[in-house]
């Protein structure tokens, strides 16, 4: 892995809502009480437990408490040592997870106040994802409205497996509030955990689950296509968050083989999977799930067919790679800035708004 | 002035063709009938009352209705009538004399497998299997065929698996690829011993219904999506038999993922590697990387072939993958049939084509070397 | 280039086709509402035989949701994998740029004309009180 060019901008870094506590001053009255009354410790899901080796880095594991969950552990681990100029917050807090829409828009109120006030006012190199109740479509657009006026957040954020394909139609208020207001659409690696993270039901180990992160990634971006968001939405960007990259030659083979026989299904969508792919969606870079051999990479990113689709990440502070080797070896300088800076530039409209 | 020429032949002859195995051939049930020698009174009534249904809500027909009558060629229905693939004659014209068809895997579907009642799927599996020897393989010599197993019962597949163990007409355990459990899941492993025992290898073929959603975000609008997410399946099902340590457990083991493409298969060992290094703490009963096991013990039928433009990027695929790990296949009668004639439009030697085409089936099917 | 009798106007009905064989090669004829149209018989995607195809109506759509459904009759679906093809000009819809499959001018000639010549007959008596349909290869 190689170096990254200074002024880079990482869009996938995870502070943590370091405990319940750190809420409580967001949270309205009744929440605050139900907070205490009930024992809500904390909403922090499966798919990152909290001592696994891929959680953290090591070198990034405080003394004691969650990962990346303050400023200074922040700036220290993630921004200063890469030169970043803007990284992207996508707080992974178990929102999604709720049964109740009422509980999940009174939380994803307060995280995103608590972005806002705790992480975006004290440091002007960051950016952030509006968390959204997704278990209400109503509720979730309420949110965005709510959380837009403030420029320097970016994109709403999704996780990868909910209770029904992100493509499908009641989950479209969303994504016209988000081509309105000029966001991406996040969707990131992480289930509800209502349906089994896998097709074939629930598997017995983690490495399982997060191997599996991928498989849910190719069935989203098949649901995005077929059911015509892109038609709907022609504008809408969507950046597949800590998905891997290396699945997706094969996977839009696979699609646009099928899609030339059942078109009839779903005449909207009128052009190959793969040009979509290339007009709408990104993906984030780590974890770079890759061949072993820097030939075969480079065979790969020629599959890709575009030099667009990948936007620089880290994934702070999830373990995928040592150092400062954020970038892979062996690409072309060029490629390498396109990753870095004009790719994440050209994907979050946002993000020039604010850089002043 | 006017000449009258005699038509020509609409179909070349075969001879010019190189031989071929066909990983995927699925013979059909003319009519409900034609398991009733070998099913008992008690489950031809149960059937006639109850149905055979499996984990969706129709009595009839697939969850996303299919894109063609019985997911079918429009010309593949037989003349003197019946379902596609319910005619030997007619598949021996259309398909295994035309396309030179040297050894023909049987995968029946609509078998009994994933049937609600497991009794019942275990009947159905049996006449299956009896059907298959008394209807297809004693009948022509370059067909094969596979132990039908109620997967969901382990005990009872294994003793399908034993019951015909001996029997060279069976070269081949199926399995459906929907499970109700990741495949790796301990429940299965009866079938694993079985089929290791008997030297046979397991092929996991596409679709069934285990009663979850297709994708892990739940139910899909279309059958398309349906169709595209049988990779997902089998990556999860690979994934599952990789990390339980089955081939660990089973190092004779063959598996032969059917159905699905195959150009998914290097990345996903690619991303199990990485994970499995950062994570290997959780399963120390790995003695070796889950490529490697991959590399060792798993097999891939063809179709339906990834088609990328360039072509030239499916030839990277296969060197990744490796030409001696795939296994041509047709799935003839279905819709999605590959033509030999056509599948392959690489330039790549005599070897590796006579192993893609039917090298590589000899050496992984047992006995047919 | 010659001109081939393939068949008499009558024996393909409206809606109806018919597969010739013309210097070798199979030809799908189609009757679309009187005009006659011919295609290749084979799929220019893996050769599936157009002829058993089933004809169809366009299905388009500016919309998800909106299914517009136009000229009955005129696309046909490969037996196979099911691409679509107009039968009037052979363009595909799957990648209309790109793939197509190959047509044939198909004309229909009086029985008068074609007893003059020149014309090969492919197993065609001629009569002079028939239509002839002529392939130009």
């Amino acid at each position: 892995m190689a170096g990254v060019p200074a002024g880079a901008i990482d869009c996938d870094i995870h502070p943590s809502v370091p405990s319940v506590a750190a809420l409580m001053p967001y949270l309205e009255d009744h929440w605050r009480e139900q907070v205490t009354i009930r024992g809500i410790d904390e909403l922090n899901s499966i798919s990152y437990p909290l001592n696994s080796p891929l959680t953290c880095r090591p070198d990034w594991r405080p003394a004691t408490g969650r990962p990346a969950a303050s400023i200074e552990m922040v700036r220290a681990q993630a921004l200063d040592p890469f030169a970043t100029s803007i990284a992207i917050a996508n707080c992974l807090y178990g929102i999604q997870l709720l049964f109740s829409e009422d509980m999940a828009a009174a939380f994803a109120r307060a995280v995103n106040d608590w972005m806002a006030r705790e992480w975006l006012d004290r440091e002007p190199r960051l950016r952030a994802s509006i968390v959204v109740p997704i278990q209400n479509a109503e509720m979730a657009v309420d949110e965005i409205n709510r959380c837009a006026a403030d420029k320097r957040f970016v994109q709403v954020l999704l996780l990868v497996m909910g209770d029904t394909p992100l493509g499908r139609r009641h989950h479209w208020p969303i994504y016209a509030a988000a081509e309105k207001h000029g966001l991406a659409i996040g969707i990131h690696a992480g289930s509800a955990y209502h349906n089994p993270p896998t097709p074939v039901g629930w598997p017995s180990y983690y490495t399982e689950d997060y191997v599996g992160q991928a498989q849910a990634f190719q069935t989203q971006l098949t649901s995005l296509i077929c059911e015509g968001v892109f038609t709907k939405f022609p504008n809408l960007k969507v950046v597949m968050l800590e998905s891997g990259f290396t699945w997706l030659p094969a996977h839009l083979w696979r699609l646009t083989k099928y899609w030339r026989g059942l078109r009839m299904e779903i005449p909207w969508v009128d052009r190959a999977p793969g040009d979509i792919v290339r007009s709408n969606v990104r993906f984030s870079l780590q974890p770079v799930d890759g061949p072993p051999d820097q030939a075969s990479l480079l065979k790969l990113f020629d599959h890709m067919q575009s030099d667009d689709l990948l936007l620089f990440s880290t994934d702070y502070p999830h373990n995928q790679f040592a150092g400062l080797s954020a970038m892979p070896d062996g690409l072309p300088p060029a490629l390498v800035r396109k990753i870095a800076i004009e790719n994440p530039r050209a994907t979050y409209a946002r993000l020039l708004e604010t850089v002043q | 002035m006017n000449e009258l020429r005699a038509q020509a032949a609409p179909d070349a002859p075969a001879t010019s063709r190189i031989a071929i195995a066909d990983g995927d051939i699925h013979p059909a049930r003319s009519g409900a009938r034609d398991f009733h020698p070998w099913l008992s009174k008690r489950w031809q009534d149960h059937i006639d009352q109850y149905g055979a249904p499996s984990r969706h809500g129709w009595q009839v027909g697939p969850a996303y209705p299919k894109s063609q009558p019985n997911a079918s060629r429009r010309d593949a229905y037989p003349p003197e009538g019946g379902r596609p693939g319910s005619s030997l004659s007619f598949m021996q014209h259309q398909h295994l004399d035309t396309n030179n068809v040297a050894l023909g895997i049987l995968n029946p579907l609509g078998s009994g497998q994933g049937v609600q009642n497991p009794a019942l799927s275990a009947a159905l599996c049996h006449a299956t299997n009896e059907w298959q020897l008394a209807e297809w393989t004693s009948k022509d010599s370059r067909l094969r065929a596979s132990v039908v197993v109620p997967y969901e019962d382990a005990i009872a597949s294994a003793a399908e698996i034993r019951r015909y163990a001996d029997n060279p007409s069976f070269v081949q355990v199926l399995l459906l690829s929907r499970t109700a459990e990741p495949l790796g899941s301990r429940k299965y492993w009866p079938i694993y011993e079985a089929a290791a025992e008997a030297g046979m290898p397991v092929g996991v073929h596409a679709f069934g219904y285990g009663g979850n959603p297709v994708t892990p975000g739940g139910w899909p609008s279309y059958y398309i999506e349906e169709m595209t997410g049988h990779s997902q399946c089998q990556q999860a099902g690979l994934t599952s038999l990789v990390m339980e340590g089955v081939f660990e457990r089973w190092p004779t083991l063959k598996m032969i993922m059917i159905e699905a493409g195959f150009a998914w298969a290097p990345p996903l060992a690619w991303r199990l590697d990485k994970h499995f290094h950062t994570l290997r703490s959780e399963a120390p009963h790995l003695t070796r990387l889950p490529s490697e096991y991959m590399r060792d013990q798993v097999w891939w039928t063809t179709q339906p072939m990834e088609e990328p433009e360039p072509r030239a990027h499916l030839q990277d695929s296969i060197d990744w993958i490796g030409w001696d790990k795939l296994i041509f296949a047709t799935d003839y009668p279905h819709w999605d049939f590959d033509d030999p004639a056509q599948a392959l439009p690489l330039r790549i030697s005599e070897q590796q084509r006579a192993d893609f085409f039917l090298g590589n089936a000899r050496k992984v099917y047992r006995g047919c070397a | 280039m010659s001109r081939h009798v393939v068949a008499t106007a009558q024996e393909i009905p409206q809606g109806g086709r018919k597969l010739v064989m013309v210097r070798g090669r199979p030809i799908a004829i189609f009757n679309l509402k009187g005009e006659f149209y011919g295609m290749l018989n084979r799929c220019p995607h893996q050769g599936g035989p157009m002829c058993e195809g089933l004809v169809t109506g366009l299905r388009e759509s500016k919309m998800p949701g909106e299914y517009v459904y136009s000229r009955e009759g005129e696309i046909l679906r490969c037996p196979w994998h099911g691409w679509e093809f107009d039968i009037k000009t052979g363009q595909s819809y799957c990648d209309p740029e790109r793939i197509r499959t190959r047509s044939y001018p198909v004309e229909v000639a009086t029985g008068q004309t074609v007893v003059e010549g020149p014309y090969i007959a492919e197993t065609i008596p001629v009569s002079i009180e028939q239509h002839y349909l002529v392939v130009e290869m």
